[in-house]
């Protein structure tokens, strides 16, 4: 994964995300304030300039970010930090001596303990969705926590350590 | 007839006349800045059928709209989009102001207008028209570009330097000896700065003063607010327009958000109605004798400002179309240079300058929202790609 996205801010307007592709095409995507998207295709001669730009709604970007692919799913995921004050999303890595390795998702009770919910797994670069509590951890995954900030600590916690 | 009644009449008459022009301005795809203003010179002083009893209902109108401008204008922008922006765009800031500022100062002392008359016009050619420039860029699809960001960076940068010009500009028209004058310029950076720190620092604790979700009190509040902060700061000698300014930035989060939108259609009333009391009080027939020297300073800015984005957009490393595009797409001057022109002469500083100020802008309008489409034409860029290759070649 190495993929650069660069942020790039527009005082007034909202936030830009550009993409290099490898073939060196640039892509971008530009977020109103207001929740609007513009998808931008660069002009091949000119690669300072934005060909064609579609504006999108909250759904279709959505809709669009399901088709393209898990990673920009996750992207969607950790954005949600800008749009519902004092909600957060984290990715927290499962520390390699975890006393939940190999145990399931329920042993770790996490949204009891913590408040905090795992909306998602990352493990070998795929993402499994809305995990059940019969999913067992493994070793290398990445979860994906939604929370407020004592609630993902709290998860981060319990994770490396077990319950208090 | 009765004094209401023809109020009603010349107020209705003219807003529908706003309305008309405003449309056909969207049909040409340009501002409708300069075609409030040439409403305002047909039915004022020296124009075709005077208006007379509705001035004084547009002036008062036309106030609020310069408090709603500056308002709304702060509540675009956060904390950290200024500061970002004049780290990152610091030294395009300073060339756009020294070179921009400096034909007008120059115009003002060579038609013999005295030093006051020339900060009051460097202010004017110095600054660009946000509103005109962002809407410019989502017109032509522009946002993705890479020029854009700079080009958005100085008008932050302007904007902001507003918040300690005019001030400064309001305390110099006063026209008290220069000592005196010293000590209300510092006085005035000194409330700005302080307002200023307040705002960015305590600004979390003020938007919860209002209540986020109700419109109704949400409006009032913010309304009441910034009226009274700007009145206060009139009181100081710090011109109304800033305070608005400094309310707009100390709100933020969800407060900033819903305000803007009860208040956008507010400005946009207002705004016009500023627009067109300043033509309504700018006379036709002086128009005519300053409409040289506004095409000529109009020329000669375009050219600085072409030169400012070109500058600002090599330094972020864009190409060469990229640098005509931002250069000609600040050349729009607009909502700033009015007020600043209607703060000098409404404080009695060379009155010609509103004529000139209005044909300035008309003219910088225009040709800059002509200017920008330019690069996007085949045989501009053609012609700058044919230059490439002979230069590499």
């Amino acid at each position: 994964m190495g993929i650069r996205i660069e942020k790039v801010d527009l005082p007034g307007i909202g936030i830009r995300h550009d993409l290099v592709t490898e073939g060196g095409r640039r892509i971008s995507v530009v977020s109103h304030r207001d929740g609007e998207r513009d998808l931008g295709f660069f002009d091949e001669d000119d690669p300072d300039a934005c060909r064609d730009s579609i504006p999108l709604n909250d759904d279709e970007a959505a809709a669009l970010a399901d088709v393209l692919g898990a990673s920009v799913m996750l992207s969607r995921l950790t954005s949600l930090s800008d749009e519902t004050a004092g909600l957060y999303t984290e990715q927290i890595a499962l520390p390699t001596d975890s006393p939940y390795l190999n145990r399931t998702l329920g042993d770790t009770k996490a949204r009891t303990r913590t408040h905090a919910s795992i909306v998602a797994i990352v493990r070998d670069g795929t993402v499994i969705p809305s995990p059940t509590p019969a999913e067992r951890l493994r070793a290398g995954d990445v979860i994906v926590v939604v929370g407020t900030r004592e609630g993902l600590d709290g998860v981060s916690r319990l994770l490396a350590n077990g319950p208090d | 007839m009765h004094e209401t009644t023809l109020l009603l009449i010349e107020v209705g008459a003219l807003l529908l006349g706003m309305s008309l022009l405003g449309r056909l301005a969207g049909i040409l795809g340009i501002s409708a800045i300069p075609f409030y203003l040439l409403l305002g010179l047909c039915f004022g002083d020296g124009g075709f059928v005077p208006f007379e009893a509705s001035e004084e209902f547009f002036q008062i109108g036309s106030e609020l709209g310069v408090i709603l401008l500056l308002a709304l204008l702060g509540l675009e922008y956060t904390a950290d989009e200024l500061f970002g922006s004049l780290k990152s765009s610091r030294t395009a800031g300073i060339v756009d102001a020294l070179l921009n500022a400096v034909p007008g100062a120059a115009l003002a002392l060579l038609l013999g207008w005295g030093p006051i008359a020339a900060v009051a016009l460097a202010g004017v050619t110095w600054v660009s028209s946000s509103g005109v420039i962002a809407k410019l860029m989502r017109d032509l699809g522009r946002l993705s570009n890479r020029e854009t960001p700079g080009v958005l960076a100085i008008l932050v940068i302007e904007d902001l330097a507003m918040a300690f010009y005019l001030p400064i500009l309001s305390a110099l028209v006063i026209g008290v000896s220069l000592w005196q004058g010293v000590v209300s310029v510092a006085v005035a950076v000194a409330v700005v700065s302080l307002i200023l720190f307040i705002a960015l620092r305590f600004g979390g604790f003020i938007s919860k003063l209002f209540p986020a979700d109700q419109y109704e009190p949400l409006l009032l509040g913010v309304l009441g607010l910034t009226m009274l902060v700007s009145g206060l700061a009139a009181e100081v000698n710090v011109s109304a327009a800033v305070g608005a300014f400094l309310v707009g930035i100390a709100l933020s989060g969800r407060v900033a958000e819903n305000a803007s939108q009860v208040l956008t259609p507010l400005r946009d009333l207002f705004a016009a109605m500023f627009f067109v009391f300043f033509g309504l009080t700018t006379n036709a027939v002086d128009l005519v004798d300053m409409l040289l020297p506004a095409a000529a300073l109009a020329l000669v800015t375009i050219l600085t400002k072409l030169a400012t984005g070109v500058f600002a957009a090599r330094r972020a490393g864009v190409g060469t179309l990229g640098q005509w595009r931002a250069g000609f797409a600040l050349a729009p001057r607009g909502e700033f240079s009015i007020v600043i022109a209607g703060l000098a002469v409404g404080a009695g500083v060379a009155p010609q300058l509103a004529p000139l100020a209005t044909a300035y802008v008309l003219f910088t309008i225009f040709a800059g929202t002509f200017l920008a489409r330019l690069p996007d034409a085949d045989w501009f860029r053609e012609a700058v790609r044919r230059r490439r290759v002979a230069k590499t070649g």
